[in-house]
């Protein structure tokens, strides 16, 4: 048996209404106010889509080893290297050794599902991360403004404890060009919203459901849900008359909560899913872009022995508004700010040093002293710890699945950041360890010290002239209380 | 067992430029005028100088690196001039190297000068710290600032020792209150006007806890010494003032690194200032001290300086500043010149101001701020942050 042996899930802490953005681009297209309901996530001014997907992964390790992954895939239409191992960059962050196979999957919307087959494919003979997400950007004013929403998922395939078994895949591929970004697009470009629902949304997936049905040899009454993802809500809704379903069967769309979250769509969708199935259940999952894929999963006893079945929800819960559409532009690079002159230093970055600490920086590992057993950040070689002063004893050790508490911490007016005031603290780490790290999403008044804490991957600064991102860890509340 | 620098070396000369923002003046400038002054004091000439220690700590600011611009400035005449540089204790180091070669015998006369330049970055503060320690702290160093990093030390001592918002703030409002009344009364001050608690309470805030008057203001400024042998001091002024202890400590980092530290106070302040107490013979510091200019680069800063130099107990330091113990007329005056807090703090020039202060009072010339009879006074200049710094703890009597 192949399947599904775990998942993860990331929605990025700030949410916005969608009548904030109604309220500041309405008297430009008024259009938009059938569109106003609901809110959708939106990804932190210091998440990428490397980022959201590495939180995603991360969420994993409630109920996988990292040592047993061999692959990690990411899928994403939104990666911010062309030329730079995306999926390289998350496999440092997750901390995988570094002969795991990684791969990037890109190009259009159902690559989050394709790399999900591929992975599936070899599932027999490995086990297998595929990190889909997404953080799209709609021109101001416009309905994808209104649709798109940032977030992850993670799920990892293998034939080891499988939750959800494979029954069968299917897939289309089609030069449909409703939504598009050539390479120098910042922003979407979308065709006639009647056009993509009649000639593609409404032909395309009822298409890849009615191929992977007679491939499987099963019929819709025997299928327990269904995910596709959403253009509009009425669309969504529409598509369940199309497919002769009842309203039951299908998957929560989740455009009034997090909004289309692109390549990651149909996977978060999926985890939805998979934390209300039962076992016995066929859950099937479609994706939607230049084509559709259609996987078949049946539930397995095993999901009952996952730590965590309320991730989506805990994901849900755990959000910040923001209620400010000028701060949204600005987090997504669409506002010219005065930072001022200390803002605008911004010191050198140097691919050597990156490289050489590499350990530190992109795995956040440090060392344990194999004398005294007392873990350190940054990796020392002479002990820290001032009654044992071991040279050159120290071991790897990982900090960051490591819980924090919150020693101590402040709110930063007077140092640049592009959401002030900057937070941050020392952090100690259960087992040992102390170090200070930037602290993120959550605000000031919600600090106490001691507060449990966890670590989480960010980008602390755009080098621009060298075009370098530089990653770092910061902490932050944990999402389930 | 060493002997230690009590009544090894005296001051016998000072010098110290007005702090406050000098747009239309450079280094050079204040070099000279803080220069010119102390040989005046001393009595001595430019060629009388046999060595010289140049503090200053922002290099990329103005000054720029090694001890030519020292030379250059001051066209002392092919002299050993060393640059020295260990972050805000910066000044103190330069009058520790020049005590230790005059004490050696290596030389007779030696001069300890410290100048800083810093409003030449563009915006306020310090400059920003993202290479302090190398391109290394771009990668994984939080996004601080000098007053965050203290700020911490305010949220870790207010939680520890149960002190609501408005107790510890208002708490550190009157030192800060203390310090700008002391300013008012010292004509080379930088900020010379009295503020009051709640006006201090209600500032805009800089880093929680922390509000504008909580901080010190970023100064330019010049100060110089010129020290001598203690034999030799006599000859040159009949009140010379006498080392009793100079004293350096560097944390290793284990505050922050290792779960040991409690962070709410500066265990190397602590540590420097035992090893200064046992240098200077000093049993019962809250009795023998006569006045003391320490490193209240913010509120904060002051109030664990008092606990951890051993004047008022743990977590006492609140009771002594509502009685008023550490102001001008109190029983141990503390930033009588007004401090980094309204002197000013120009960084490489800081240790050298604290002297200058001790100086003057303990040769009794302060007028309006003069405290009475002073016997030993203290300084403790701090560089780095609570948790990884460098401390100066340094005591001068005016008796052998």
């Amino acid at each position: 048996m192949k399947g599904i042996t775990a998942y993860g899930i990331y929605v990025p802490y700030y949410r916005m209404k969608r009548e904030v953005i109604l309220k500041a681009m309405g008297w430009f297209n008024p259009g938009i106010a059938g569109l106003a309901k609901g809110e959708k996530a939106v990804a932190n001014y210091d998440e990428d889509s490397i980022t959201l997907a590495v939180a995603a992964g991360m969420d994993c390790f409630t109920d996988i080893d990292r040592e047993n992954i061999r692959g990690l895939y990411l899928a994403s239409t939104t990666y911010p290297n062309k030329e730079r191992g995306n999926a390289s960059i998350a496999s440092g962050a997750l901390n995988l050794s570094s002969n795991v196979r990684t791969a990037d999957y890109s190009g259009c919307l159902k690559s989050g599902t394709t790399a999900l087959i591929s992975a599936l494919n070899e599932a027999n003979s490995q086990t297998t991360m595929v990190c889909a997400s997404d953080c799209r950007l709609g021109k101001a004013g416009g309905a994808q403004e209104q649709l798109l929403g940032d977030g992850a998922a993670a799920v990892v395939v293998g034939n080891d404890g499988v939750i959800a078994s494979l029954i069968g895949h299917y897939s289309l591929s089609y030069d449909f060009a409703d939504n598009r970004r050539s390479d120098s697009d910042k922003f979407i470009r979308s065709w006639e919203e009647r056009w993509v629902r009649e000639a593609g949304y409404f032909k395309m997936i009822p298409e890849a459901i009615e191929g992977l049905l007679s491939k499987c040899g099963l019929k819709m009454d025997e299928i327990d849900k269904v995910v596709y993802p959403p253009v509009a809500i009425r669309d969504h809704v529409a598509m369940t008359k199309t497919l002769g379903l009842e309203p039951d069967k299908v998957q929560a769309h989740l455009l009034d909560t997090v909004g289309n979250t692109g390549s990651a769509h149909p996977l978060i969708m999926l985890i939805g899913a998979l934390e209300e199935a039962r076992p016995g259940d066929r859950i099937m999952v479609v994706s939607y872009g230049s084509g559709c894929d259609a996987l078949l999963f049946q539930v397995t006893e095993e999901i009952e022995k996952l730590k965590s079945r309320t991730k989506l929800k805990d994901n849900l819960d755990y959000k910040g508004e923001l209620d400010n559409y000028t701060k949204y532009l600005s987090f997504k690079g669409m506002l010219e700010k005065e930072i001022g002159i200390r803002g605008e230093e911004v010191a050198p970055t140097s691919l050597s040093l990156a490289w050489r600490e590499r350990n530190a920086i992109l795995r956040l590992v440090g060392s344990r002293c194999k004398a005294c057993g007392t873990p350190q950040f940054p990796r020392e070689t002479v002990c820290i710890n001032p009654d044992c002063g071991a040279v050159d004893e120290m071991e790897d050790y990982s900090f960051s699945d490591k819980t924090g508490h919150l020693f101590t911490f402040t709110a930063d007016h007077l140092t640049f950041s592009e959401d002030p005031p900057a937070l941050y603290g020392i952090i100690d780490f259960e087992g040992g360890g102390r170090y200070w790290f930037d602290i993120t999403d959550c605000t000031l008044e919600s600090l106490e010290v001691g507060q449990p804490v966890q670590m989480t991957f960010r980008s602390r600064y755009l080098d621009e002239a060298r075009g370098l991102t530089g990653y770092f860890w910061k902490a932050m509340p944990f999402k389930s209380k | 067992m060493s002997e230690g620098i009590k009544n090894k070396v005296a001051i016998i000369g000072m010098g110290c430029t007005r702090f406050g923002e000098h747009w239309d003046r450079s280094a050079e400038s204040l070099t000279v005028e803080a220069f010119e002054e102390a040989i005046s004091d001393a009595g001595i000439e430019k060629k009388d100088i046999d060595a010289a220690w140049f503090s200053s700590c922002f290099d990329e600011v103005n000054v720029g690196k090694s001890a030519i611009p020292l030379a250059g400035a001051l066209k002392l005449p092919f002299i050993p001039i060393t640059r020295v540089e260990n972050f805000c204790a910066s000044g103190t180091e330069a009058i520790r190297a020049a005590s230790y070669a005059v004490a050696s015998g290596a030389c007779d006369i030696a001069l300890a000068l410290g100048v800083e330049k810093l409003k030449d970055i563009g915006y306020g503060g310090l400059p920003d710290f993202s290479q302090l320690r190398g391109i290394y702290n771009r990668q994984v160093f939080p996004n601080v600032t000098a007053p965050g990093q203290f700020a911490m030390l305010a949220t870790k001592y207010f939680d520890r020792y149960g002190l609501s918002r408005d107790e510890g703030k208002r708490t550190l409002a009157k030192i800060s209150a203390k310090s700008h009344a002391n300013g008012a009364l010292t004509p080379k001050a930088h900020l010379r006007r009295k503020v009051d608690v709640e006006t201090i309470m209600n500032a805009p805030m800089i880093a929680w806890p922390l509000g504008l008057f909580d901080c010190c203001g970023v100064t330019e400024g010049a100060a110089a010494a010129i020290i001598v042998r203690a034999d030799d001091a006599k000859a040159f002024r009949p009140d010379p003032i006498y080392s009793k202890a100079l004293q350096i400590a560097v944390s290793p980092e284990e505050e922050y690194r290792y779960q040991k530290w409690d962070g709410t106070h500066v265990e190397t302040t602590y540590r420097c200032g035992v090893k200064a107490y046992e240098e200077a013979g000093v049993k019962n510091p809250r009795e023998e001290i006569s006045m003391m200019e320490v490193h209240d680069c913010f509120s904060i800063t002051e109030l664990v300086i008092y606990e951890d130099l051993q004047i008022s107990p743990r977590g006492k330091a609140k009771e002594d500043v509502d009685a008023g113990f550490y102001e001008l007329d109190g029983q141990l005056p503390c930033q009588s010149d007004g401090g980094l807090k309204s002197f000013g703090h120009p960084i490489g020039a800081s240790g050298i101001r604290m002297a200058y202060e001790v100086y003057k009072q303990l040769q009794g010339k302060c007028e309006e701020r003069q405290i009475k009879n002073p016997r030993l006074g203290l300084t403790q200049n701090l560089g780095g942050f609570p948790a990884n710094c460098v401390i100066g703890v340094t005591i001068w009597g005016n008796e052998l």
